[in-house]
């Protein structure tokens, strides 16, 4: 079955959905047209650069190309790690925190992956390697901002309650145990909820893509399978990293609470 | 000395410096926003601050953070309450004689948190941290929420805890009569630092 190629009509006709609700958002005075607007044109942008992008690394397919690609796309997530906290911590530990979290675990189940599940042949094959990891990056970074925007939420709201314990000789990880669980908690409700939509309430999009792109559903589905558990072992260890090396940040040498080491809320 | 301060100062704490026997306490004035508070804060540890702070000669930083609160206990003027019941914030259960002293119910012992009055929960933090039998009490207005017959059940019982337990306190009030001021401190903190007043 060949794909139906989409023109850039088709994709105006789409666009032109987007535009409406912005104009009607902007009919009710609720502000929220310029940045959909902003969001919509950058969304066709990147990924526009990313389709040229990827089209020369498939022709390339060398190491050092998909480990820049690799490396960027990390980047970006670390700093969109940090744009989706209120409160996030100060200066490069903040930046640090998400981004050994996410390179201990999104890095790690990739590679994993790559040479022991699906075995491709180089096993940086970038067909494979850069969607893969963009699917398990885009999933634990979500996971990982959510689980720190819940701790550093949360301590700056329950200062009172977290140094009352302190006060009384607590240690440390007796005073954050529920803080910790509770931020664990947060960053995996999304990978919760994928688990149990899967396939009853929402087609997961990479399956989507390969039953339009003409592939068997069951073996499409397969591949769904192991993107989710690559994606829930991924954002669950992301997040339990992320929330201990959090946690240890918010306190000093001297137990003390730091919340001076978060920024102003926005 | 039990408990000796040399030139304590922080980012909010003028610089203050003082010593005290066991049985002995120190009351504190000062203007509002001087930095009573956050000495006290300073004292426990909860806070980044210069100076040398000893307990029976042992330096603050020389033991662990945890070590030094359960002997060095702060009561500040605003307490906080982690979990869901009166007893889950206690290391020990208070002996009757001091909820009767302080008139408080035995019955809030099983209560929920939620339910106390502010006096209450003003009342029950001080008792939490005795059961901890600390030598150095660090007292932030600890009777600001009470009525005056409470108020001075409570002052009576922490200076007789100070006494029977050979004790100091740190003491922050503006009711000048509260602590009997012949065998005890006093120290004024204005913005320029503390100057200490009565016996040596």
């Amino acid at each position: 079955m060949d794909l139906y190629s989409l023109t850039p009509l088709d994709l105006g006709l789409a666009a032109l959905l987007v535009l409406a609700l912005g104009v009607v958002q902007l009919i009710l005075g609720l502000g929220l047209f310029r940045t959909l607007a902003f969001n919509s044109v950058r969304m066709v942008l990147q990924l526009l650069l990313v389709g040229l992008i990827l089209k020369a690394v498939f022709d390339a397919a060398s190491l050092p190309w998909v480990m820049l690609i690799a490396f960027v796309m990390l980047g970006l997530a670390g700093y969109e790690v940090i744009a989706r906290q209120k409160r996030p911590i100060r200066g490069w530990h903040g930046y640090g925190i998400g981004m050994a979290a996410m390179s201990a675990t999104a890095l790690i189940v990739t590679m994993l992956a790559l040479t022991m599940v699906i075995e491709t042949d180089p096993w940086y094959e970038p067909q494979y390697a850069i969607p893969l990891l963009g699917m398990i990056l885009g999933n634990t970074m979500t996971g990982i901002g959510l689980a720190l925007n819940n701790l550093t939420q949360t301590a700056w709201q329950s200062r009172k309650e977290l140094e009352a314990r302190l006060i009384l000789g607590h240690s440390v990880k007796d005073t954050t145990a529920e803080l910790r669980s509770d931020s664990m908690r947060a960053g995996l409700i999304p990978t919760l909820n994928m688990l149990a939509a899967a396939g009853v309430i929402s087609l997961p999009g990479m399956m989507t893509g390969q039953i339009l792109a003409g592939t068997p559903p069951i073996e499409a589905v397969k591949y769904q399978i192991l993107i989710i558990f690559l994606i829930t072992a991924a954002t669950g260890f992301g997040s339990l990293v992320a929330v201990q090396l959090g946690a240890q940040r918010l306190f000093d040498e001297r137990d003390r609470l730091r919340l001076d080491r978060l920024r102003s809320g926005r | 000395m039990l408990f000796e301060v040399k030139d304590l100062q922080g980012a909010n704490v003028p610089p203050v410096s003082f010593a005290l026997a066991a049985g002995q306490v120190l009351a504190v004035r000062g203007e509002s926003g001087v930095g009573k508070s956050q000495m006290l804060r300073a004292l426990a540890d909860l806070s980044p601050h210069e100076g040398e702070i000893r307990l029976i000669g042992t330096e603050q930083q020389a033991m662990s953070a945890a070590e030094w609160r359960q002997q060095v206990v702060l009561v500040p003027a605003e307490s906080g309450w982690w979990a869901d019941r009166v007893a889950e914030h206690f290391a020990t259960r208070p002996p009757a004689t001091w909820w009767e002293r302080l008139r408080l119910s035995a019955a809030l012992w099983d209560a929920p948190v939620e339910r106390l009055s502010s006096g209450e929960r003003q009342r029950l933090a001080v008792l939490r941290a005795l059961v901890l039998e600390p030598r150095v009490l660090l007292l932030d207005e600890p009777t600001a929420n009470l009525d005056q017959g409470n108020a001075r059940a409570m002052a009576a019982l922490l200076l007789d805890y100070v006494e029977e337990h050979d004790a100091a306190a740190v003491w922050v009030s503006h009711n000048p009569d509260e602590i009997a001021t012949q065998e005890h401190k006093r120290l004024e903190i204005t913005a320029e630092g503390g100057v200490l007043h009565g016996p040596v």
